[in-house]
């Protein structure tokens, strides 16, 4: 019961933030409406029974990411942006494009009602949690395409830093 | 009566309350104590009037700040101006719930803690850089963008620090951190030989920089930026990002006591013959030191009412001193006991630190955020992996 209103709340937080991040005006505040809608989903996590998803979620998009947002934000003049028209000329084909993806997934979703069944959340809680767990499917299972992944970043931090730098002559 | 006692929501509930109540005292007289320190290390006397010793001038100052005018700037982003402080308070005081002061004693218990106080202490940049913009003065934006940047810097060493202590301990929960100290026999500071006092050293330095304290104290460098971040606050919401301010020092504080130095276990875990006299002696020696002092200074009181409230004070201490000696209230209480007094070792030195060392260059800053502390971190991690993997 109470699951389920957790459930509902965080993804109200998570929709609604969502829409206000697109819609509003203000750039801080879009930025302040992405928090929102990236708290919901930390709070899915949590629901989920995914405590180190739900901490990473906030460390590195909260903490990290949106903080940069920000920071570049607020070094952009955008008074002249904001007041630009917030809907271009071709506003009625995303509409209609959402519409149409709309029905067709609250089609399928009726149509195959009971055939779509979910597996039950929090089967890692116990025994040490699933930090111990997501560890040692990283480092042990995947530890092949883990290591090119962070190797993929390296490159890409590396590759950062050579084109910020200041031409030496 | 026992129902209540033995409920699942009594011990968290009143945890909660003990915390708000306390932690508001705890900032006041934690900012006495920095402002009697330092006056002591610059030869002056500090706050002297009110109070005897001045001990009761930050309750006027706070009552002062709570009685002032709350201004807000008219060209401020009104809403995000008066909720920016409530971010940096909330996600202070929240990060202390997961932090034990005994075995028993603690809000919740959860099994990623210390993953839970470096989120929120990563949310808690925000109320720093909302507070700066919504401000919309030069001197804001430019402390606010200071500390966004001096924050996100100095979090990477935090983190890689506390990930060696995390490595020796096998756990994330807070409680746990402790504990597997309790059975290797030795505080994590001690451990690998020694080794494990570099990500310490590295710990507290970046705790520093998180905290904002001098001397990286940049985003409210008074001499160049007037107050930093919260130059247009006033009043309330000035005493806000205060406590805000104070409470994650006590947070950063905790951390360190809890994953570095043992937590609330007494010095020398293991050796069982030291149990009474460590676990007796030392409160019995700290309070009653105190409590002796202040009878000593009674003399020296300038009217006789401050005299009276001097000698209260050191009977009061007495009866603390006392109260420990008796076993049904030692047994709970000395944890706690153990927990405060390293937790008053890190204030302590904190405040040390601010009144020996001037502030730094923001290069300086972020040069031994990046090039120092990082790569110290990092060695220390593998090195401390190292040492530990052949320990066995």
């Amino acid at each position: 019961m109470l699951d389920t209103a957790l459930f509902y709340s965080f993804a109200l937080l998570t929709l609604l933030g969502a829409i206000l991040t697109v819609s509003l005006r203000n750039a801080v505040n879009c930025a302040i409406a992405l928090i929102t809608s990236l708290a919901g989903v930390a709070g899915l996590f949590l629901l989920q029974k995914a405590e180190f998803l739900f901490a990473v979620q906030i460390v590195l998009y909260i903490g990290g990411i949106t903080v940069l947002f920000l920071f570049v934000i607020m070094l952009v003049n955008l008074d002249q942006t904001a007041k630009q028209p917030r809907f271009g000329r071709h506003w009625m084909i995303p509409v209609l494009a959402i519409a149409g993806t709309g029905t067709l997934f609250v089609g399928f979703l009726t149509r195959g009602r009971g055939t779509l069944a979910l597996p039950a959340p929090g089967v890692a809680a116990d025994a040490g949690g699933n930090v111990e767990r997501l560890s040692d499917l990283l480092f042990r299972e995947y530890l092949v395409p883990f290591e090119v992944a962070s190797l993929l970043l390296l490159v890409a931090i590396v590759g950062s830093v050579v084109m910020a730098r200041k031409k030496a002559d | 009566m026992n129902a209540i006692f033995s409920n699942p929501w009594f011990l968290p509930l009143a945890m909660t309350l003990v915390i708000i109540g306390v932690v508001p005292l705890a900032v006041a007289y934690t900012v006495l104590l920095e402002r009697k320190v330092l006056a002591d290390m610059q030869v002056r006397l500090g706050p002297m009037r009110v109070g005897p010793h001045g001990l009761l001038q930050t309750l006027a100052d706070a009552v002062k700040l709570l009685l002032k005018e709350d201004l807000i700037p008219a060209a401020s982003n009104k809403g995000m101006f008066r909720f920016a402080p409530v971010i940096s308070f909330f996600t202070a005081a929240t990060s202390l719930a997961v932090i034990p002061f005994s075995r028993v004693f603690h809000v919740v218990d959860v099994n990623v803690g210390l993953l839970v106080i470096s989120a929120l202490s990563s949310v808690g940049i925000l109320g720093i850089i909302l507070g700066g913009w919504s401000s919309n003065s030069h001197y804001s934006l430019l402390g606010s963008l200071r500390g966004g940047a001096q924050l996100i810097s100095y979090e990477v060493a935090l983190s890689l620090a506390l990930v060696s202590g995390v490595m020796a301990a096998g756990t994330l929960s807070m409680t746990g951190i402790v504990e597997s100290q309790l059975h290797q026999g030795v505080w994590f500071a001690f451990g690998n030989y020694g080794l494990m006092f570099v990500p310490f050293m590295v710990y507290f330095i970046s705790s520093i920089a998180e905290t904002n304290r001098a001397p990286f104290d940049l985003p409210e460098a008074e001499s160049e930026l007037v107050a930093g971040y919260f130059t247009e606050y006033s009043g309330f919401r000035y005493a806000i990002y205060f406590l805000a301010e104070y409470t994650a020092m006590f947070v950063v504080g905790s951390v360190a006591v809890t994953v570095f130095w043992g937590g609330w276990l007494r010095p020398f875990p293991n050796v069982a013959w030291l149990a009474i006299p460590l676990d007796y002696g030392g409160p019995l020696a700290v309070f009653a030191a105190t409590g002796a002092l202040c009878l000593y200074l009674v003399k020296q009181q300038p009217i006789k009412a401050y005299a009276v409230a001097m000698v209260v004070v050191g009977l009061a201490f007495f009866g603390i001193a006392i109260a420990y000696l008796i076993p049904a209230f030692n047994a709970p209480a000395v944890p706690v006991f153990w927990f405060l007094l390293k937790l008053f070792v890190a204030l302590y030195v904190m405040i040390w630190l601010r009144g020996t060392f001037p502030r730094y260059r923001y290069d300086q800053l972020m040069n031994i955020g990046w090039k120092v502390m990082i790569p110290t971190a990092l060695g220390a991690l593998f090195l401390n992996a190292l040492v530990g993997m052949l320990r066995g």
